[in-house]
């Protein structure tokens, strides 16, 4: 392959080393998340995390494991920098992004660095295309603290019918409410907007509810201008995970799978709405 | 009231809801014992439509007898109801309606596979009567054709196009653009259809009329029959009498009203070529209408009384109201303010100026004789000043 016999001699500058056979497998999942410029980009020998923020009261993350890169080389425990994820995005799809099947552009993502720019080699049809993004300073991604074991409310939903709740959501309400209860009405997502109104209402016998476990009726807003992007990661993934924790945090989690079939995951976290109103 | 709507005619309800939208910006709800009505009116009040949908279409159709409600609402709130026309095929199994008069709430409540629930609860408001008073069965002239032909025939005209003009005569109908005010002919693109009387599956045309009309509010009755499959049917008459077009079966009846122009001599034609001057048309000489059996009337009291009641409950075969010169008085209330200004309309407003003048404007006798007038067809009543909307 052309891209790797040109730096076979220079991998040993490099302390990260990433190829792909097909950049969609990338390029597709940061997409779910750019909703910001700006990304952290944080390695180590598990794979890749992709962290972006919004008014630090969102964070998403989007998390490529080690083994969906045909090749993953890291030479410290840790490499992370910030980045363009917009730039980023445009120099993957470089080529144009075409779906032809049976053609895809091949990446090697090359960083030698703090204070390097993030090389990209990309290839398709034989053409190779060599872009440097500059790097930045990362932020240290918020903790927001979310563990498994404060977690009061859960469920696993097929993401084919939320998506359609989210669809047709009322976008003239400030907040999305959502109520998880092992009482009626179990799951249930809530607009208020201008003309009045809307609950959807997901049963727990629902087939499309995978895993239900709510411990207790909690009811939470979030904003929506802050929920809006998770949209992308649910038109791209085919189960949802919702979980709330005793302080009215938000986790979503979405299964993704890429061109080739393998799993990656995105998660957004998110913090309640200043006040909240018991229903 | 409480109704259910299951299967199949969720879906037609919704369609109705998408096309009433291409009329006005509200719909206006009025459940009556023969069936649930939805109408909608455009701003200058040139255009009119209402569905009316029997018992029979619902499930379940139960109504506080004796209640005279109506209301209005945005009819935006109502289409974000029945958004995607697809999902709702797929996964809507029944749709209840209910009305919460404590909270003025008119509740949808979409009942949906995989146990996935939808409630919207829409605020409404009290709204005055909203009933055009025509009687397309006295029409002289009888259409019936299959959707399909009429949607093909306004295909050829540009989604800008605001007039069209419809002549008939004993064999044919011809559909062409109306070209008003143009400074120069040449500058002006013509486009002309004809019709044969074969081509639609009923045709009466007992007056040689021609009519001219806006195009645009006609487009959402034929989204609506030609998903449907219901043949439409066109009721014309006399130039200023409006246009009717309705859609019916057996459980529902759609009716659009639009006006026209007053009669212009110089659009009559008996040939079927096109590319004629067109004069600009008279001035409007409003008492020279015969506006018996078409006014649109707007009863402004928001609670109506005994005597204000709006007209007795329809048929089942629409708003058709006979001929009375006494029934139409208790309805017939006109802006005074409106009406006199379109008097002084240029013959350079905008058409839709003009369709709004004959409605009101014909029967505003001049201000003189209003307390002297005896009760006629033309009964004028001067009104306090309405809240638009």
């Amino acid at each position: 392959m052309p891209l790797s016999t040109q730096s076979q001699g220079d991998d040993e500058q490099y302390v990260l080393v990433a190829n792909l056979d097909n950049a969609r497998n990338l390029s597709n999942i940061l997409k779910a998340i750019t909703f910001k410029d700006h990304a952290i980009f944080t390695a180590t020998t598990n794979g890749l995390k992709v962290t972006v923020e919004d008014s630090k009261c969102l964070q998403a993350n989007a998390f490529i494991q080690a083994e969906i890169f045909q090749e993953f080389t890291i030479r410290e425990d840790l490499v992370a920098f910030q980045i363009n994820l917009t730039v980023l995005l445009d120099c993957l799809n470089i080529f144009g992004g075409t779906t032809t099947p049976g053609v895809s552009t091949a990446l090697r993502m090359c960083y030698k660095g703090y204070g390097y720019p993030l090389t990209l080699f990309l290839e398709e049809g034989g053409v190779v295309t060599v872009c440097k993004i500059n790097t930045q300073e990362p932020e240290e991604p918020i903790d927001f603290e979310f563990c498994s074991t404060n977690v009061t409310n859960k469920v696993i939903l097929q993401s084919e019918s939320l998506k359609e709740a989210f669809s047709e959501l009322d976008m003239t309400s400030e907040v999305l409410q959502i109520t998880m209860s092992p009482s009626q009405p179990y799951f249930r997502l809530s607009t208020f907007g201008n003309a009045g109104n809307a609950h959807y209402d997901y049963s727990k016998d629902s087939d499309m509810m995978e895993l239900f476990k709510c411990t207790e009726t909690q009811t939470n807003r979030y904003k929506m201008s802050l929920l809006k992007p998770s949209t992308k990661a649910l038109a791209l993934s085919c189960k949802v995970s919702v979980r709330t924790d005793n302080r009215g945090f938000l986790s979503l989690q979405y299964l993704v799978r890429n061109d080739d079939g393998q799993i990656c995951f995105v998660e957004y976290y998110c913090c309640p709405d200043e006040e909240v109103e018991e229903n | 009231m409480h109704c259910i709507v299951t299967g199949g005619n969720v879906k037609v309800l919704a369609k109705a809801v998408h096309s009433l939208s291409r009329i006005g910006d509200e719909l206006y709800v009025e459940p009556q014992e023969d069936g649930l009505a939805l109408r909608s009116v455009n701003s200058s009040r040139s255009a009119y439509a209402c569905f009316l949908f029997a018992p029979l279409f619902f499930s379940r159709y139960s109504i506080t007898s004796g209640d005279n409600f109506r209301c209005k609402m945005a009819i935006k709130s109502v289409q974000s109801v029945f958004r995607s026309l697809t999902t709702l095929e797929k996964t809507v199994e029944k749709c209840h309606i209910d009305l919460d008069k404590q909270k003025d709430r008119l509740t949808f409540t979409l009942h949906c596979k995989h146990g996935l629930l939808k409630t919207h609860n829409l605020s409404f408001q009290d709204s005055e009567s909203l009933q055009a008073v025509f009687d397309k069965d006295s029409y002289a002239n009888v259409f019936r054709a299959q959707p399909r032909l009429l949607v093909d025939t306004v295909v050829h005209f540009p989604p800008s196009l605001d007039e069209v003009t419809m002549s008939v005569s004993d064999e044919r109908m011809w559909v062409r653009n109306h070209v008003e005010d143009e400074p120069e002919a040449s500058k002006a693109m013509l486009t002309e259809l004809c019709l044969a009387s074969d081509e639609f599956d009923h045709f009466a045309a007992q007056a040689h009329n021609s009519v001219t009309f806006c195009l645009k509010e006609l487009r959402g009755l034929l989204v609506f029959a030609e998903s449907t499959g219901l043949p439409v049917s066109m009721y014309l008459d006399e130039p200023g009498s409006p246009v009717v077009l309705s859609v019916t079966d057996s459980v529902l009846e759609g009716n659009f009203v639009l006006a026209t122009l007053s009669d212009d001599p110089s659009l009559r034609k008996n040939s079927s070529k096109g590319a004629h001057t067109a004069a600009p048309p008279p001035p409007d000489d409003f008492m020279n209408d015969d506006m018996d059996s078409y006014l649109i009337a707007m009863d402004t009291s928001i609670a109506p009384g005994p005597s204000n009641t709006g007209p007795p409950p329809p048929s089942l075969s629409g708003d058709t109201r006979s001929k009375r010169p006494a029934a139409v008085s208790h309805k017939a209330r006109i802006l005074i303010e409106e009406a006199e200004e379109e008097e002084t309309d240029d013959l350079d407003r905008l058409p839709n100026k003009k369709f709004r003048s004959l409605f009101f404007g014909s029967v505003l006798p001049p201000s003189s004789q209003l307390s002297t007038q005896p009760m006629t067809s033309q009964e004028v009543l001067a009104s306090d000043s309405e809240e638009e909307n």
